[in-house]
């Protein structure tokens, strides 16, 4: 049956049209009617995705993408990999866990990097991100930038010239690695060489013409000295392979201790060793209040203990801020739904017009309206209700931002309940009454289970809206009403720590998630109606 | 005289430079300027905006008010490889973190900037407002705090330790809601000589005892996070005293004569200024170039006070202050440089906090949601 059914041309297909057997129906073109619907149905399909493909791809280059991009932040962290190759690399082999600084070939690994990185400008990029895990690496690598084209190394250029001037000679540089042999004999000095020139060449600088740094000299005697095998490459190598255990060396973890003391602290180099990987857990254990140390996860101490506060707080207040609108608007939708046309109109204009206000305008308004000079205290003062010096504290808390922000998202709540409201007949009310229902019983039994509907959908469009606001917690929420969202807009637009409000974004969008998965699972998404 | 004649020459310079510009035409003719919008923002228009497109008709200006999220908005702007302002106007630390992350671009000052009128080159005329190697500035403004002269009684405040004295001047006070200044004010009024205030403030019992003597004001302040706050705050009443920019206090004070006044003491000076994004194309730059010339040259900044209550950060500026464009009265005596509001200063320690800012602000905003 299936096999006929997949493969219509069949004999057996063929047969049964011609009712000789029982198989399967066929269409008027002969091909079974399964298929036949199935195609017909396939083409349907397409049309509609047809339809509707301006739209998803639009939301997904407009939307999604952006999101997930951002979202994706809170994880990357390639930045060290990218700026301190060498150094990652020369890192592996030390062990944090000691007590001591890793030996002079990171400190000449971090050299390389560095000068390169100071040259690009990366460093102090760099010095930023990790100013978020270990305070005073920015300026560390603000300094040691600076300091990076002054160390001591320009000694063993003057020792390499001092056995031949056309050390000096770029050109001598550039001819030397364009040998493949030489290239292979000198792997380290030929890689950075690389660097150079590649950085060069972006700059439209011309290798050939511009001087040979120090690095390049260090490198090639910290190669030389390791024993580099150049017999028969080159004279001018040959001559310095035997030269160079002359040479004094120059002590390039001095040279990081003397640009700056802290290069000299354990602390440094295992931030930069664990923050190493190209992908990372650290901005997701800040905004749980945790840290990354070189010793693993850690609480951060308790005076530092932000994020599971506000978000806490956002939670309580966002379910205060949606009861409060159930508790308000519901009485007035109801109003709206039962009141003649005409009236309900205008008090339907009544409810709108917040809409059509600034959002500034009515938060500063409530500023007025709560503060301690202001209209209401004033009031109650002059009605003898409060004294002149016990005036009330309204704003720049809690109870301020749950006000304001009631108010400006009551329309939300209002509007779907109203919709639903008036698709109940008055007469289910009449009916329950005429069989003997008390008023209060014919609303609870009656009325409001038909109602619920609305009432799930306004609580979900408040509780979203007011779970992601900050605005309103900023102007009137003081120290005590603000929201995890003022602490993310913070990090966005001031710190620059993208990755941590990516992270504490990633967080709430995942609490918002499971709120909504708990909803449906307890009172059924199906049950919510916008109308 | 000499100013006719500076006057005269700049205008030749720069109908010479117009003649230029149009028989090469290798400058782009718009160009968008992104400041902080309001009083600052129509100081600048009318003090070397208009001016300049009165010299250069062709050219038109956009203006962008996004300095506030000016960092934030340039990064991302470079990361999308699209960068749409010619010149932004930021504060000085914004300045140096915009250097440091490569998107505001170096300037060799000597080069770029007009020489003082009184002769000297531009690098001794900022002098050590030159704070970055990207940061071309305008003015030195000051945070300090205002007080309502008719709630403190006959002893109006002198000190600025008036903040924490909650008997002498009981009332609210209002504090920016961020560390910067606060931790410096209470570290000075807990008794920290000046010159170790951040010696202290960089270890943790520092930060610490700063915390301890902001928690004994804590229920008396009012945090703000936007700089109209305070002045409104003052005029309703609300508070007592409480900081902002000087700027602010004077238009509170001379423009819509509130009976308030400035302390001074212990005075932030910060700066505000012009960077040049990196990356713009030739022409753009070349426009960006010339305006900036312009801009920054002595008397263009002296014109700036004639709007606002800033002092213009060239030294050679200084002597060319003259009055309010309105109300008339002499500028001098406002600005936070004048020598009798500048007794007891601080200047912002940008390398400080560069280090510090994340660290304490941690800590501070966990100890103000406690």
């Amino acid at each position: 049956m299936t096999t006929s059914s997949t493969d219509p041309g069949s004999m057996d297909a063929q047969t049964s049209g011609n009712g000789a057997k029982p198989g399967p129906m066929l269409a008027a073109d002969g091909t079974p009617l399964k298929r036949s619907l199935n195609r017909a149905l396939r083409r349907q399909k397409l049309r509609a995705l047809m339809l509707i493909a301006p739209l998803l791809i639009f939301v997904l280059i407009t939307f999604i993408a952006p999101i997930a991009d951002m979202l994706f932040r809170s994880v990357r962290n390639e930045i060290v990999q990218e700026t301190l190759p060498m150094t990652v690399e020369a890192l592996k082999s030390w062990d944090e866990e000691t007590t001591e600084l890793p030996d002079e070939k990171v400190f000449e690994a971090a050299y390389y990097d560095m000068f390169l990185a100071a040259e690009q400008k990366l460093h102090t990029r760099l010095g930023t991100r990790l100013n978020y895990e270990l305070t005073g690496i920015s300026s560390l690598f603000r300094k040691t930038g600076r300091a990076v084209d002054r160390f001591d190394t320009d000694k063993y250029v003057d020792d390499f010239a001092a056995l031949d001037p056309s050390w000096k000679d770029p050109a001598t540089w550039a001819a030397m690695f364009a040998n493949e042999d030489i290239a292979k004999a000198l792997p380290q000095t030929a890689h950075l060489w690389q660097r150079w020139t590649d950085f060069l060449q972006t700059k439209n600088e011309d290798p050939a013409k511009e001087d040979v740094e120090p690095f390049l000299f260090t490198s090639l005697y910290s190669e030389l000295m390791a024993g580099a095998d150049v017999s028969g490459l080159s004279p001018r190598l040959e001559q310095a392979a035997g030269a160079v255990k002359t040479f004094t060396p120059v002590s390039i973890e001095q040279q990081f201790i003397d640009a700056d003391k802290d290069w000299g602290n354990h602390e440094v180099w295992a931030t930069i060793k664990t923050y190493s990987p190209a992908y990372t857990p650290g901005y997701f254990l800040n905004a749980v209040d945790a840290q990354l140390t070189a010793d693993g996860v850690s609480a951060r101490p308790e005076n530092e203990q932000i994020y599971g506060i506000l978000f806490k707080r956002t939670i309580f207040m966002s379910i205060t801020i949606t009861l409060s609108c159930i508790m308000l608007g519901y009485p007035v939708a109801w109003l709206l739904a039962n009141l003649p046309m005409r009236t309900a109109n205008i008090l339907m204009i009544l409810v709108l017009l917040p809409f059509w206000t600034s959002l500034l305008v009515r938060t500063s308004a409530w500023k007025v309206m709560l503060q301690q000079q202001g209209v209401i205290n004033d009031v109650l003062v002059w009605l003898g209700i409060i004294s002149d010096s016990g005036r009330l504290i309204m704003i720049n808390n809690q109870f301020g931002t749950i006000v304001a922000m009631t108010h400006i998202l009551l329309p939300f709540m209002i509007l779907p309940l109203y919709s639903v409201m008036q698709t109940i007949p008055p007469t289910y009310l009449r009916a329950a009454k005429s069989l003997g229902a008390t008023n209060w019983v014919a609303f609870w039994r009656v009325y409001f289970p038909q109602s619920v509907p609305g009432i799930g959908a306004g609580s979900i469009l408040v509780f979203i809206l007011a779970i992601g606001y900050y605005i309103t917690p900023e102007i009137v929420g003081g120290t005590t009403g603000t929201f995890i969202s003022n602490r993310i807009a913070y990090h966005i637009s001031s710190s620059l720590n993208w990755g941590l409000a990516a992270a504490l974004g990633s967080i709430l969008l995942a609490a918002v998630l499971i709120l909504y998965y708990a909803y449906d699972r307890i009172v059924g998404i199906d049950n919510v109606k916008l109308g | 005289m000499k100013l006719t004649k500076a006057l005269l020459a700049a205008t030749a310079v720069a109908i010479a430079g117009t003649a230029y510009a149009a028989s090469h035409s290798d400058m782009a003719n718009e160009m968008t300027l992104v400041s902080w919008g309001g009083a600052y923002q129509n100081s600048q228009q009318k003090a070397y905006v208009e001016p300049y497109l009165a010299e250069h008709p062709d050219v038109s200006v956009t203006w962008d008010e996004s300095s506030a999220e000016a960092v934030a908005k340039l990064r991302a702007m470079n990361e999308a490889g699209n960068i749409t302002w010619d010149l932004v106007d930021v504060v000085a630390s914004d300045a140096i973190r915009l250097c440091d992350e490569g998107l505001a671009m170096e300037v060799d000052f000597d080069e770029v900037l007009a020489p003082g009128d009184d002769g000297s080159t531009p690098t001794d005329d900022f002098g050590e407002m030159l704070v970055s190697d990207c940061y071309i500035p305008q003015i030195v403004y000051s945070t300090t705090v205002g007080y309502r002269t008719d709630m403190v009684g006959d002893t109006p405040p002198t000190d600025i330790c008036a903040i924490f004295d909650t008997e002498t001047y009981p009332g609210k006070r209002s504090l920016e809601k961020r560390p910067i200044n606060n931790m410096e004010w209470a570290l000075l009024c807990d008794g920290v000589p000046k010159a170790e205030i951040y010696d202290v403030l960089e270890t943790e019992e520092g930060q610490q005892r700063a915390l301890d003597k902001l928690a004994t004001i804590k229920d008396d302040v009012i945090w703000w996070s936007s700089g109209a706050d305070t002045p409104q705050l003052l005029a309703d009443g609300e508070v007592v005293m409480g900081s902002t920019y000087n700027g602010r206090l004077f238009s509170v004070i001379e423009e819509q004569d509130q009976p308030v006044a400035m302390l001074w003491d212990a005075q932030v000076f910060d700066l505000d200024g012009w960077i040049i994004p990196t990356g713009l194309p030739e022409d753009r730059l070349a426009r960006v170039l010339d305006f900036v010339k312009f801009a920054t040259d002595t008397q263009r900044l002296a014109d700036q006070a004639k709007y606002i209550s800033y002092g213009p950060a060239r030294k050679s500026s200084a002597p060319l202050v003259g009055k309010h464009a309105e109300l008339g009265i002499e500028m001098g005596p406002h600005m936070p440089t004048d020598p009798a509001n500048a007794k007891n200063t601080f200047i912002y320690n940008y390398e400080f906090w560069a280090d510090y800012r994340d660290d304490i602000d941690a800590k501070f905003q966990a100890w103000l949601a406690q």
